[in-house]
């Protein structure tokens, strides 16, 4: 049986590794509560997205061990996260959001 | 596991897709709560300009204080993924500890959100203030209460190993359940960046 046929794959991943990834995490949390008191000017709303998707990405992939496990688990959710990316973008565009 | 599919020896699950059906199960369910917080997000972003008489967003929020719970839930993150490391070394005495603590840090979070909502409430904010009070309580309530659920299967968890009737995999079992906590940290790493930090 190969390993992706496995039920509880080999995660990977040291104890300290998964304390270097939260100090990581603390440390992005950290800049984005910066930028709320440091003026960026036009870089404040990509830099904020860009560090929230960083950390959404960092947490799926190593704490919930995406990046070791099954693919199949990764299209699941992903096509869910997807389907609500595209269908609430629809909807916020229908109300003039964006613009 | 369900009744048609074990875990063998090596930690394989016997199934048609080889998968564990509970561990494939979870996150098609995380998938589609991604729709359900995705409409909760698009609605406050929707409304929340809308504050009639009502305080503006930037007029109650403490950024500061919600940081540190931020943080709080971020750290609880990582205890529960100390847990699952410690449930498939089958360590049991320190998947508990890192169970109970992620448990401690998750009631923390909730705590802070209960006085978070006490003091708007007392500025003014009521859940029928304004829309933008409405749909602001709903999205933060909604995941509050996912929270409070998280800990309850926690406390469960623990509760139930302890007595040995955790049926199958006591891993799998932990696996599960951080699966829908590191979940709800991630809806909250988009709810404080959106709603709290991004001004409206």
């Amino acid at each position: 049986m190969t390993t992706e046929t496995h039920s509880t794959t080999e995660h990977g991943m040291s104890n300290a590794g998964y304390v270097r990834i939260a100090a990581i995490l603390a440390a992005i949390t950290a800049l984005e509560v910066a930028t709320y008191y440091v003026d960026l000017g036009s870089l404040f709303l990509p830099s904020l997205l860009i560090m929230m998707v960083v950390k959404f990405i960092i947490v799926v992939s190593y704490f919930m061990h995406l990046k070791f496990d099954n693919k199949l688990f990764s299209w699941v959710f992903y096509a869910g996260l997807i389907l609500a990316l595209t269908v609430y973008g629809i909807f916020l565009a229908t109300f003039h959001f964006f613009s | 596991m369900t009744a048609d599919s074990h875990v063998d020896s090596h930690g394989a699950a016997h199934t048609s897709t080889g998968l564990s059906n509970n561990k494939l199960g979870m996150w098609l369910f995380l998938g589609s709560e991604c729709l359900l917080f995705g409409g909760l997000i698009s609605t406050y972003m929707l409304y929340r300009g809308r504050v009639g008489e009502g305080p503006r967003p930037s007029q109650v929020f403490d950024i500061p204080f919600t940081s540190v719970s931020s943080f709080v839930l971020l750290m609880s993150s990582l205890t529960m993924v100390l847990a699952v490391s410690a449930a498939h070394k089958g360590d049991d005495r320190n998947t508990y500890l890192w169970v109970a603590v992620t448990a401690l840090l998750g009631a923390t979070f909730v705590g802070g959100q209960v006085y978070e909502f006490t003091a708007f409430y007392n500025e003014g904010m009521g859940f029928t203030t304004s829309l933008f009070s409405s749909s602001f309580y709903v999205l933060t309530g909604f995941h509050g209460v996912h929270v409070t659920v998280g800990i309850i299967m926690l406390m469960s968890t623990v509760g139930i190993m302890k007595r040995s009737k955790v049926p199958g995999s006591k891993a799998e079992t932990v696996e599960m359940i951080g699966l829908y906590w590191h979940f709800v940290d991630i809806v909250w790493i988009i709810i404080f960046t959106l709603i709290y930090l991004i001004p409206a």
